[in-house]
């Protein structure tokens, strides 16, 4: 299982990468490979507020449907708009071209309190 | 173990095994525009001296297409034939085992088919004025009564078309409760292992919906429900036996908490064939119990119904359910049956008396079967489940080890993770022992999910089968062979590219080509 080591992670199988007050958020090769072949993803709204745990959207893929949640408090900035057209990149590269969304970050101390690579892998191999 | 098996199993063959289909060859059955051939038919009229008269005389011009549209031109023989080949080419109840989970294709008794296709039932306009249906209306009246007895409820209406419809007038039901009672509550209680249809319904009934975890034998867990229980909450929907198969134990004190913040409690009857004759939902403390009579009652369904999905309510809810409904009236003079409305009734939820041949159907193996021949249902379908998950404990992890009730889930999660190999895979492996694959993937939350739903349908040695069937394919993957990924190859059609069809989804046909 790829869990890089520069990112952070939620319980609920949520990447971030912090660019400086901004995050980018995907969902973990953990959580693409669960799913199996995602078939559509429901953006968020850029501009939309979202508070932790909110919901940013919703990723479909042939066996279920299944939300995805905000690891951090924030705005959304931006979306990935080859999601739309291409939601296999999803599968194809989590952590690359299948990002979802950008969020500027309320207050980006809160990174601190998400899981780190090693805490994320003991979750994922419980 | 296997010595006492064959002791127990009598040696015959398993009739719910179907590779001996016949199917005449491989090659791709055309559609029925392909076979199309300009000019043909499949009607001649006769010469009748009856003068013909183009359409644009009888028609309004701004009412005619400018081109007639592009249907296929076949004749009788060519449409019978695609349409027979077709159908040999699928999967049916009446052709062997099919133990999909949680939908309960049990077999269709035929005698059922035959009172359906009565004339005095089948060429009935359902316009026709009571005095002239009172024979159609007792049916109704009667499978209401049985429904009642069946679940402990007060009364019935007939009229929601299936499951889902039936789900969608119970929270209208409960909404029109707390409305009387002057309350606006926002608010429905759903367990994580429920069917997806019933946010859906709780969402079309103007609710949101709360979701409470499943604790670790499965069941909903009772802390969690009652951190969530408040004034605001409306009700909560369950199933029971719940979608992992297992029953809700602690039912009475979900009943009690939930009524004491004035909360209703919703029986989502998917399940109902596990418990019939055996304990009743309103005993339970349930107010509204939806019934999927194509699963229980065995009517005909898969590839779009029609469905029935009655809904009974208790004492306090009557006065608001659906109408016109079917009565017996006090009446001695003339008509013993008719129609009523219930005083506060939410009106209609179907345009006539909702799918009336199938439930003629539902009442015909009601009465075939007896009280206790229901109860024999019940419990050949907890018994088959049962015998399936001690018989393939081995061979699959059992996502709650605890006795189940109708169905019973497994996890493909250890195999996938040694050998690669998903529950997809054994699903599609299936088809070519012959057997219907399981459910997969739900309920979503067990990892890899196979459900299986033997239904009391199957035999002793039909049973068997499917355990050998299993087993083999899993001892297979263990021994390294990973061709199940490749499955099936012995059907018509192989595996198809589900992922690609949703991805760029093309529903329509268009016959004039590109």
């Amino acid at each position: 299982m790829n869990i890089p080591e520069d990112l952070r992670y939620s319980s609920d199988h949520e990447w971030v990468r912090l660019e400086g007050t901004r995050v980018r958020v995907g969902i973990t090769d953990y959580a693409q490979d669960a799913l199996g072949d995602v078939v559509f993803v429901d953006l968020p709204a850029v501009g939309a507020e979202v508070s932790v745990g909110g919901s940013l959207g919703e990723v479909e893929s042939t066996k279920s449907v299944s939300e995805v949640y905000a690891p951090v408090a924030g705005v959304v900035v931006a979306v990935n708009p080859e999601l739309s057209g291409a939601p296999e990149q999803l599968n194809a590269d989590p952590y690359g071209d299948g990002w979802i969304c950008e969020i500027e970050v309320a207050d980006p101390g809160t990174i601190d309190t998400l899981l780190d690579p090693g805490a994320y892998r003991a979750l994922t191999e419980a | 173990m296997s010595e006492t098996r064959s002791d127990v199993i009598p040696r015959a063959a398993a009739g719910g095994r179907a590779t001996s289909a016949p199917i005449m060859g491989r090659a791709a059955e055309p559609t029925i525009f392909e076979l199309s051939e300009s000019g043909r038919s499949s009607y001649q009229l006769r010469t009748t001296g009856i003068p013909e008269r183009s359409l644009a005389d009888l028609i309004p011009g701004d009412h005619l297409r400018p081109e007639a549209p592009p249907l296929a031109e076949v004749s009788e023989r060519d449409l019978v034939a695609h349409f027979t080949r077709l159908s040999a080419r699928q999967f049916s109840v009446d052709l062997g085992a099919y133990p999909l989970g949680s939908c309960t294709m049990k077999y269709n008794p035929k005698v059922c088919d035959a009172v359906a296709g009565l004339a005095g039932l089948a060429q009935v306009h359902p316009g026709a004025p009571a005095h002239l249906v009172q024979g159609w209306l007792e049916i109704l009246v009667d499978l209401e009564a049985a429904l009642c007895e069946i679940t402990g409820m007060a009364a019935a209406t007939l009229q929601p078309a299936a499951g889902a419809a039936g789900e969608l007038t119970g929270l209208l039901l409960m909404r029109a409760w707390h409305d009387a009672n002057g309350e606006q509550r926002r608010r429905v209680i759903i367990p994580d292992s429920a069917h997806g249809t019933n946010p859906a319904s709780v969402t079309l009934g103007g609710y949101e919906v709360t979701t409470v975890p499943s604790d670790e034998r499965g069941c909903v867990d009772m802390a969690a429900l009652r951190s969530v229980l408040d004034t605001d909450v409306a009700g909560i929907m369950l199933t029971n036996p719940n979608t992992l198969g297992l029953f809700e134990e602690d039912i009475a004190e979900v009943a009690e908490a939930v009524h004491e913040v004035g909360g209703l409690l919703y029986y989502d009857g998917a399940n109902l064939n596990a418990i019939l004759g055996v304990v009743r939902p309103g005993d339970m403390g349930f107010d509204i119990v939806h019934m999927n009579l194509h699963k229980t009652f065995a009517t005909p369904h898969g590839g779009g119904g029609p469905g029935a999905g009655p809904v009974a309510v208790s004492e306090r809810l009557v006065d608001f359910l659906p109408g016109p409904k079917p009565a017996r009236l006090d009446d001695e003079s003339g008509d013993r049956f008719g129609w009523i409305t219930p005083p506060r009734s939410i009106g209609r939820v179907h345009g006539w008396h909702g799918n009336a041949l199938v439930l003629a159907r539902a009442l015909t193996y009601i009465e075939v079967h007896g009280a206790d021949g229901l109860r024999r249902v019940a419990e050949r379908a907890v018994l088959n489940a049962n015998w399936i998950r001690r018989r393939l404990a081995g061979s699959f992890d059992v996502a709650y080890d605890r006795p189940c009730m109708h169905e019973v889930v497994f996890s493909a999660s250890a195999l996938r993770k040694d050998e690669g190999i998903k529950a997809l895979d054994v699903a599609k492996r299936l088809l070519e022992e012959g057997f219907h694959s399981p459910t997969v993937y739900f309920p979503l939350i067990v990892d890899e999910a196979l459900m299986i739903e033997p239904t009391e349908t199957e035999s002793p040695q039909t049973l068997e089968a499917l355990a050998d069937a299993l087993e083999r394919i899993v001892a297979e993957a263990r021994s390294g062979d990973h061709s199940a990924t490749e499955a099936p190859r012995t059907t018509p059609v192989r595996r198809v590219d589900e992922a690609r069809a949703a991805r760029t989804l093309v529903p329509t046909f268009d016959a004039r080509g590109d």
